[in-house]
């Protein structure tokens, strides 16, 4: 694309926007035009200020200089509102349904203003369905969704709004490739309709298949605005990063015999929804071996994660080495060894309001070296925090900086650290690179692999397959809450793990 | 941590404007009702005497400790709104068993003091047992169980005063068990309760046990975000019974100082409602063991200031309690103000930090 283009033809223009935090740049002088009609793919590092990018232009955070420019006219919003008003709608990546509301009543609520409520809503829903090929049935609950309808629903929900230009702040960090394919067949759909997409990425690939333009922007900066037709993957990573990236080593099988967690016979009824979330599940992992879990989301994960981490109650028996931890409450579990990467960390990896350091603490509070008999050994808290923002790579101003205020990559490389700390035995992992940008991924798998040497059992839950079938010395497939084959990630492909989560045959 | 002068002086700076907002708030109330504003004013911040500073000192100190039992719950996002009926329970247990005098002298004293802390203890341990078992909200049962506390006092004060009479009392304290007091205030004819001194200990055991100890962090993890804390390996159901024990432990201190430096006995008359300003007192503090002394003070202040105007103004001194509603509900507006502008300012700190620094870093670039 050029700069002359001219203003019919660009749906929007961010032109020298700036945007400071407390001790950070999030936004340096960051030029961005977006043409009508495209797929335009923003990528970055974590915290080069993708996402606060995007809330200035949906109106959430309100930019320190630059000027914004839509359809040709310059605007200024005060708020989300005067963004929709203007024919911009953003979904964020952490999706906001009411699970016990009906798509339609979710799309319709805050908006009834525009078709009421009832027919005419549901027409006009329907209209919207069609003419972009989503397959939604207004009348289903939200919970009953899995992600990738949920995330329809989310784009529906704007579309419903009157959005010409569409934000998707990382849609595909949650999805199975299958549903991958999916959205980008909406997105195709939505551009032929000659509505404008913005989104953000650390998946090169998929930003590669599916943009027009990709904008790369660095520590706060636009690099560049690059053709993908005629850019690799490996070059769009060095654009991010600014220097070459290391190449992954190859990897011998470091699985003894030694068994470091069994698991046996695992089921959980949920009464409420009258359904068995998890059926005779059973499995070992012996230490140096990293077990994967391959799955589309909401099929039973969740629930195993949150059993063997104490959290849940559950019928079967789990052994932590040789002994029955069935019965142990997740602090004892904890502190027996056994590390903890959420899936969902803003829910149960961080407490956004306080400190890098307290959060340091968080899982570890019992422990060395953050308790000194009944109290908090505050120096060693501090010191190992430090140890970690340093060893992961955190981009921080400070180990005092709250939680809330890092970037969604860099809160996920503070969690891994943390649990990766105080040599655990077993790391019941649950997308440990989701959000973190392809430098950091890699660094993360070589911790792992590192630990894993050294007698690391790892049980490893990605919806990215490539990451699974990467790391795992073996991979169960799980569907509808039971462990339905096993297959040897020497020999997978990522199509045919793709095919056995949905139930297709599991190759042999 | 270092101390920032700039961060403290916009700490100040919320409570600050609260107070004048509601100033102008009573100012407006009482123009309209006609009443002479000047002269209410005049009263309220008149220098207080060496009488009324012992009396701010020692009603400071009992709203310090009440506020501290509801800011324990608070950090846990418990709502302990019976730190009421605990007060008065525990205070009427203990003169009751001060009053049989058991122990000699000041062992009587600590004795009653245990036996204070226990009895409020239990009493919002039972709203903090019907929470995890029953599912209760707190906000609920405490409500209830203060007027059940109500009912019981009534009931056994009948009980264990002297038949016959119309002194509805515990017995006395023994002498021996009486607290002098201190007489720290030059000219003035009365003393500083002694137990005033529980105020400091209890602040000093809050302070350490939320930001030193594995338990606070537990306590405040669990209050930040329930779910991290559960995923933490916190017993959320062990910290809600732990915490309401605690708070009620501390609510039962509230009618010590009184009972041993003033009344001597459980009756009638004993001070009531102490629970409830404590929840408006935590409020402006902030749950901040500093905050909440100042806040203590003020709200004494007020009271006592206000006592006069009857006679000064011609004005019920129930306008203090407008004037005390006004500044809880602004403080709270006020703190997101000065929060924000505290925001804006840092980024324009920053920036202009990083102006400076800017042609150097691009070279290095
Ligand atoms: N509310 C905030 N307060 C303070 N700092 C913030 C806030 N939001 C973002 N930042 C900082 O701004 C920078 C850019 O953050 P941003 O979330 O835009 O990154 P990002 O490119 O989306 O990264 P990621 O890929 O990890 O999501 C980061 O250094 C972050 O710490
Ligand atoms: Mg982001």
């Amino acid at each position: 694309m050029s700069d002359t283009s001219d203003a019919q033809d660009t749906a929007v223009r961010l032109t020298d926007i700036g945007k400071r935090f407390p001790g950070v740049i999030a936004n340096d002088q960051v030029n961005v035009t977006v043409r009508h009609g495209t797929v335009h793919a923003l990528v970055g590092e974590n915290g080069a200020g993708k996402s606060t990018l995007m809330k200035i232009l949906y109106g959430v955070q309100k930019p320190d200089s630059g000027t914004i420019e839509v359809d040709g006219r310059q605007v200024s919003f005060s708020s989300p509102a005067d963004a929709i008003a203007a024919g911009i709608g953003m979904v964020f990546q952490h999706f906001m349904l009411a699970d016990n509301l009906t798509v339609l009543e979710n799309v319709v609520l805050g908006a009834e203003k525009l078709y009421g409520s009832g027919d005419r809503a549901r027409r006009r829903i329907h209209e919207l369905a069609t003419s972009y090929g989503f397959d939604l049935d207004p009348d289903r609950l939200v919970e009953d969704l899995g992600v990738g309808d949920r995330q329809r629903v989310e784009i529906l929900k704007v579309l419903y709004r009157g959005a010409r230009t569409i934000i998707l702040d990382e849609p595909t960090a949650v999805l199975v490739p299958q549903e991958v394919d999916e959205l980008f067949e909406n997105l195709r759909g939505l551009k032929a309709e000659g509505l404008t997409v913005l989104f953000i990425s650390h998946k090169l690939d998929e930003v590669l298949a599916v943009a027009d333009d990709v904008t790369v922007i660095r520590r706060g900066r636009t690099v560049t605005t690059v053709d993908p037709k005629q850019t690799t993957a490996r070059q769009l990573a060095e654009l991010m990063v600014g220097s070459e990236l290391p190449s992954p080593s190859t990897e011998t099988s470091t699985v003894t015999d030694v068994v470091a967690l069994s698991v046996r016979d695992l089921s959980m009824f949920d009464p409420q929804g009258g359904r068995d979330l998890l059926t005779d599940v059973s499995f070992d992992i012996r230490r140096g071996e990293v077990v994967g879990v391959a799955g589309v989301e909401g099929n039973g994960q969740a629930e195993l994660v949150e059993a063997i981490m104490g959290m849940r109650k559950v019928q079967g028996t789990i052994a932590l080495g040789d002994e029955d931890v069935a019965n142990w409450s997740t602090a004892r579990r904890r502190e027996s060894g056994i590390g903890y990467i959420p899936e969902d960390r803003h829910r149960h990896g961080l407490l956004l309001d306080a400190p890098l350091w307290e959060n340091r603490m968080l899982g570890h509070q019992t422990r060395e070296p953050n308790r000194k008999g009944p109290f908090i050994d505050r120096g060693g808290a501090r010191a190992d925090t430090e140890r970690i923002v340093e060893a992961y790579d955190v981009r921080t101003p400070s180990i005092d900086t709250t939680a809330r205020a890092l970037s969604g990559g860099n809160q996920q490389k503070l969690i891994v650290g943390r649990e990766m700390s105080s040599e655990p035995l077993l790391l019941i992992a649950s997308h440990p690179t989701r959000g973190v940008d392809v430098g950091a991924q890699a660094a993360i798998w070589d911790h792992i692999k590192t630990a894993r040497r050294e007698g690391l059992a790892v049980l490893l839950i990605s919806a990215d397959l490539d990451e699974l079938i990467g790391l795992s010395d073996t991979i169960h497939v799980m569907l509808r809450g039971r462990l339905v084959g096993t297959v040897d990630p020497q020999t997978v492909t990522p199509e045919q793990l793709g095919s056995a989560m949905t139930g297709a045959e599991v190759p042999a | 941590m270092r101390f920032d002068v700039r961060r403290a002086a916009l700490t100040l700076a919320a409570p600050l404007l609260a107070i004048i907002f509601a100033v102008l708030v009573t100012s407006l109330v009482l123009a309209v009702a006609g009443d002479p504003v000047g002269e209410v004013w005049s009263t309220i911040f008149s220098k207080p005497k060496p009488r009324n500073i012992v009396n701010i000192i020692n009603s400071g100190s009992v709203l310090y400790l009440s506020a501290l039992a509801v800011a324990v719950g608070f950090r846990m996002n418990l709502f302990n709104i019976g730190v009421d009926g605990q007060y008065r329970l525990a205070a009427f247990v203990a003169a009751y068993v001060a009053g049989e005098a058991w122990l000699p002298g000041k062992l009587n004293v600590v004795f009653s003091i245990v036996v204070a802390i226990a009895v409020g203890a239990i009493w919002a341990g039972i709203a903090g047992l019907l929470r995890v078992t029953r599912g209760v909200s707190e906000v609920i049962s405490t409500i209830m169980l203060n007027s059940i506390a109500t009912y019981l006092v009534a009931y056994l004060l009948r009980q264990v005063s002297a038949k016959g009479t119309n002194n509805i009392h515990t017995n006395d304290i023994p002498v021996s068990s009486q607290l002098a007091g201190f007489k720290i205030v030059p000219d003035a004819p009365i003393a500083v309760y002694t137990l005033s001194l529980l105020a400091v200990v209890a602040a000093v055991f809050y302070w350490l046990l939320l930001n030193r100890t594995v338990f606070g962090f537990n306590l405040r993890a669990t209050g930040q975000s329930e779910s991290a804390a559960v995923a933490s390996g916190v017993n959320v159901k062990k910290m809600i019974i732990v915490s309401m024990l605690i708070s009620g432990g501390i609510a039962g201190l509230i009618g010590m100082p009184l009972l041993f430096g003033d009344s001597y006995n459980y009756g009638l008359t004993f001070q009531t409602g102490l629970g409830f300003a404590g929840i408006a007192v935590a409020l402006l503090g902030r749950n901040n063991p500093i905050g909440i002394a100042f806040a203590a003070l003020l709200f004494a202040f007020l009271n006592e200031q206000s006592n006069a105007l009857q006679l000064t103004a011609g004005v019920s001194n129930d306008i203090v309690n407008i004037m005390q509603g006004v500044i809880v509900l602004s403080v709270v507006v006020a703190y997101e103000v000065v929060r924000r502008y505290n925001n804006a300012a840092e980024q324009r700190r920053v920036a202009a930090q990083l102006e400076s620094t800017r042609q150097p870093e691009e070279v290095a670039a």
